[in-house]
């Protein structure tokens, strides 16, 4: 039996199952939300936040100890960090290639496709891998500290 | 009249920080002002009779609604959730260290 | 019209629970109920950006104040001696400040009516300068990508000092 059916924390067993067969759907959402920025309402930034929520199901579903040896605070920093990395490069290479900061250097192609307008598909995986890297380390951050209170 | 009601829900949150002595209702209070100024900002862009400013095949002349404020509130509200995660790690921090929630006892207790 | 007034109103009482309510998990619940308002309100006022990303971040929102709120068992509302000189110098100082307000607002537009000096240029030459059919992902991620950097390093900032703040990891007392 894999050793996470017999942790007693985290919630009963009904949450884990139905969490284990929901989190790769909301991923997916979150890539789609991500690519299609450019075509239809959403972009980088909410479709970031949905990559870290599944990530916060899991945390909240499984308990603390189980979660932390799959994902750790550095693998949300390190992503966090590429993110940034993507997006800057970006507008350096604008200023390299074109004329000016963050020149829309890519060609445009036809509209209503996914390969189209620039580098704003670039853009904008660069910002969501950011924002999933951001919530989901600092969500890490203020559950992983212990508070002993006394009086 | 609308503007108006956005600035009644402001005005309440900045009661809420003013008058009350937890912490945390100080918190909940900046959370309604950050809603508010959003609210507004989305007013401010509407069209009568505007459409979602999203371009398809049948809409390519159509009266779109202001997209700039749009623009703004979106960085707006992704930008009030890592200030807000910030407020309560120092929130913690000061529950650690003092004990209470309560700001007339931290200001009493010095070091 | 009337729609986002009743949702209006619907913030109104909602934010008026939250800062009245003596149990601090209710006043969270009560929150959660201003920031549906709200999504919904955005989708009336022809937004779908600003409601998909208003309902993704408050439920994040509301699992950091849960949270916060979860440090001790049934935190209630402190109740000090009720100081009423403070509580009538702030409801004379709100009454003044609307007062201000309302006559400061009817100098905006007419609601429904914008002055769109800039973004007609956006609305116009959007598509075929950029290429984007969203043109407030073209107004975001192209026009206006300064901004979009500048949000980028301050969400970087703000995370960084939320870590740094909560440093030692398990830390127990002495």
């Amino acid at each position: 039996m894999s050793p996470y059916r017999e942790t007693k924390q985290g919630m009963t067993r009904i949450v884990k199952t139905i969490a284990k067969f929901v989190m790769p759907p909301v991923v997916l959402f979150g890539i789609y939300m991500m690519l299609h920025g450019h075509l239809t309402p959403g972009g980088g930034f909410p479709g970031g936040v949905i990559i870290a929520s599944a990530f916060v199901l899991l945390v909240l579903s499984f308990g603390r100890e189980v979660t932390f040896q799959k994902l750790r605070v550095s693998t949300a920093s390190i992503l966090e960090s590429v993110g940034a990395l993507i997006f800057l490069s970006l507008a350096v290479l604008g200023m390299v290639i074109g004329g000016w900061f963050f020149i829309n250097f890519l060609p445009k192609g036809y509209p209503l496709k996914i390969i189209s307008a620039g580098f704003i598909p670039f853009a904008n995986i660069g910002i969501g891998l950011k924002v999933t890297g951001g919530i989901f380390a600092v969500f890490l951050t203020l559950v992983m500290f212990r508070i002993v209170a006394k009086r | 009249m609308l503007f108006f009601l956005s600035f009644v829900v402001f005005l309440i949150g900045l009661y809420c920080v003013v008058i009350r002595k937890n912490l945390l209702k100080m918190v909940m209070g900046i959370v309604i002002m950050e809603y508010a100024v959003n609210f507004f900002l989305i007013l401010l862009g509407y069209r009568m009779g505007g459409v979602a400013p999203i371009v398809t095949e049948e809409a390519k002349v159509a009266k779109f609604v202001d997209p700039l404020p749009q623009a703004m509130v979106l960085t707006a509200i992704v930008i009030s959730i890592a200030t807000l995660a910030f407020i309560v790690a120092i929130c913690i921090r000061i529950y650690q260290r003092y004990h209470t929630f309560d700001v007339t006892e931290i200001r009493r207790l010095k070091g | 019209m009337w729609e986002i007034y009743a949702l209006a109103f619907l913030m109104i009482v909602g934010s008026l629970v939250a800062v009245h309510t003596r149990y601090l998990l209710s006043a969270v619940i009560s929150l959660a109920v201003v920031g549906l308002a709200l999504c919904v309100a955005f989708l009336y006022l022809q937004a779908p950006d600003c409601a998909i990303t208003q309902i993704v971040v408050e439920v994040i929102a509301l699992i950091i104040l849960i949270r916060a709120t979860g440090v001790e068992r049934d935190l209630l509302e402190i109740r000090g001696k009720k100081e009423v000189f403070a509580i009538t110098a702030t409801f004379i100082f709100i009454i003044v400040f609307a007062a201000f307000a309302f006559a400061a607002l009817t100098y905006l537009p007419k609601f429904g009516y914008p002055v769109m000096k800039v973004a007609q240029e956006y609305v116009k030459k959007g598509l075929e300068q950029t290429g984007s059919a969203n043109l407030v992902t073209a107004v975001l991620l192209d026009f206006r990508a300064y901004d979009t950097l500048g949000e980028a390093t301050v969400l970087f900032t703000a995370i960084m000092g939320a870590i740094v703040v909560l440093r030692e990891v398990g830390r127990k007392e002495k």
